[in-house]
């Protein structure tokens, strides 16, 4: 994708507002507390019902800077997380190689409290992305978003202002956690573009045969079953289990660490592919462990589908 | 500690300077932070991933970030200061094994509203500068 390409394709997405999102929770005395103790924040306002009810709040508050975590996602599936204008851009950013993400600027203007039962939503549009500038993190480009918190009766309570750096990390960034040496090229072909492209925008596709429903991986162009050549590439949920793995620890072939995990692992749409573990060590890998795919970014320029142990399974 | 007195907007003037404040940084507190903030980016819990994406280890999110600046200032104005806005700019990050050394100085008072600005210095440079407002009770010196 070109520069002009990209601007062509943000330039219908900046400064859209997105539809309203619920926050997941009301505002609650728990949450509360499980931030005053990570910040080490003591105040009472925030914590004593007595000294809050006798202050000029009458009655516990939020901490002000809290405000962001009330409209977090939490640990919700990839897919509703990438959705409404941001995460339009993001995905594009991703796709034209602006792969890894920081903040780096936040304001936020408060018109009152929020109080334990406050029920907030939250609008958010894209006020504009940057062209590409070099930082000390690698080249990038700045996209600026704001979000307008509101309660159940449509007053603003809050606004933030929040400025990320979507970039490309350097090379030496990968070099250092590897040999120095990038990882093989896969080989792009007519019959596989499908595949790559959509682990460029972060998902995992698999082809599906028009004529009988079938399966299939790797990509090829016709159906093993029915002969047919027709197909339709289908997102697979990125989850599955362990079918069957191998050790490799010998010969070390650079830029591959070792020993080197290498799985086939069962989808649960039903079709295997084959991949890397990451996150888990040899000796605790077992069969039909439940694994989730991962979009690493191996090099600068490559991003592989990996799959890692699903979290508290 | 946390001033069970609220100062007084009469008791602060241009150029006072906040008690310094460090804050250990360490893998515990930069995830009970991302956790407790509701953020699961994988860079502020999982060092794996953290290294494979370019950085260093695990870092602090902006929104922890944001709760220190939010309590440094209230911790040094007392609990009934209210807070009417945090606008802050990240740096370096906040690695596990840093320490962050919070400082700050009253840049302008104004009829009751106090603009702070803040700093939060690691040992690789500034990680946060930025501004606080809030409005102090009592009458204005």
């Amino acid at each position: 994708m070109t520069p002009e390409e990209l601007r062509q394709r943000l330039d219908p997405i900046v400064g859209r507002e997105g539809a309203p999102q619920h926050a997941p929770d009301p505002v609650n005395e728990p949450m509360i507390r499980h931030w005053c103790e990570a910040v080490g924040d003591l105040n009472p306002a925030y914590l004593d019902d007595d000294f809050a009810a006798a202050s000029l709040h009458g009655g516990r508050v939020a901490p002000p800077a809290m405000l962001q975590a009330w409209g977090m996602p939490g640990l919700r599936p990839r897919g509703e997380i990438r959705s409404g204008p941001m995460g339009e851009v993001l995905a594009l950013l991703d796709a034209a190689g602006y792969t890894s993400v920081v903040a780096t600027n936040c304001r936020q203007e408060y018109a009152r409290y929020l109080r334990p039962g406050d029920r907030l939503n939250v609008t958010a549009q894209v006020r504009s992305v940057s062209d590409e500038k070099k930082t000390a993190l690698g080249v990038g480009r700045f996209v600026d978003q704001l979000m307008i918190y509101r309660d159940i009766g449509g007053e603003e309570v809050a606004r933030m202002e929040f400025r990320i750096l979507k970039f490309r990390p350097p090379a030496r960034a990968t070099a250092e956690a590897g040999t120095g040496r990038p990882r093989p090229r896969p080989a792009r072909s007519r019959d596989n573009a499908f595949f790559w492209e959509g682990v460029d925008e972060r998902r995992l596709l698999i082809q599906r045969c028009d004529g009988c429903g079938r399966l299939r991986h790797p990509p090829g162009p016709m159906c093993p079953d029915c002969h047919g050549f027709d197909w339709e590439a289908q997102e697979a949920s990125g989850r599955g289990r362990v079918y069957s793995f191998v050790v490799a620890h010998h010969p070390p072939i650079p830029p591959f660490d070792y020993p080197n995990l290498i799985a086939l692992v069962e989808l649960e749409e039903g079709t295997r592919i084959v991949s890397n573990l990451i996150g888990v060590s040899p000796d605790d890998v077992a069969i039909d462990m439940p694994v989730e795919v991962v979009f690493t970014q191996v090099d600068p320029d490559l991003v592989l589908p990996l799959f890692r142990p699903i979290p508290g399974r | 500690m946390s001033n069970p007195r609220t100062l007084q907007a009469g008791e602060v003037a241009p150029g006072d300077e906040l008690p310094v404040l460090d804050v250990p940084v360490t893998a515990t507190s930069i995830v009970a932070g991302a956790i407790a903030s509701r953020d699961y980016q994988d860079v502020h819990h999982d060092r794996d991933l953290a290294v494979a994406r370019g950085s260093k280890d695990v870092f602090m999110n902006i929104l922890t970030t944001n709760g220190y600046v939010g309590r440094y200032v209230t911790d040094w104005a007392g609990p009934e200061a209210v807070v009417r806005s945090i606008d802050i700019r990240l740096g370096a990050p906040n690695y596990p094994g840093d320490s962050m050394r919070m400082s700050g100085q009253v840049a302008e008072v104004e009829s009751g509203v106090v603009t702070v600005s803040v700093r939060g210095a690691n040992s690789l440079g500034d990680h946060v500068s930025g501004t606080v407002v809030l409005e102090l009770p009592g009458e204005a010196a």
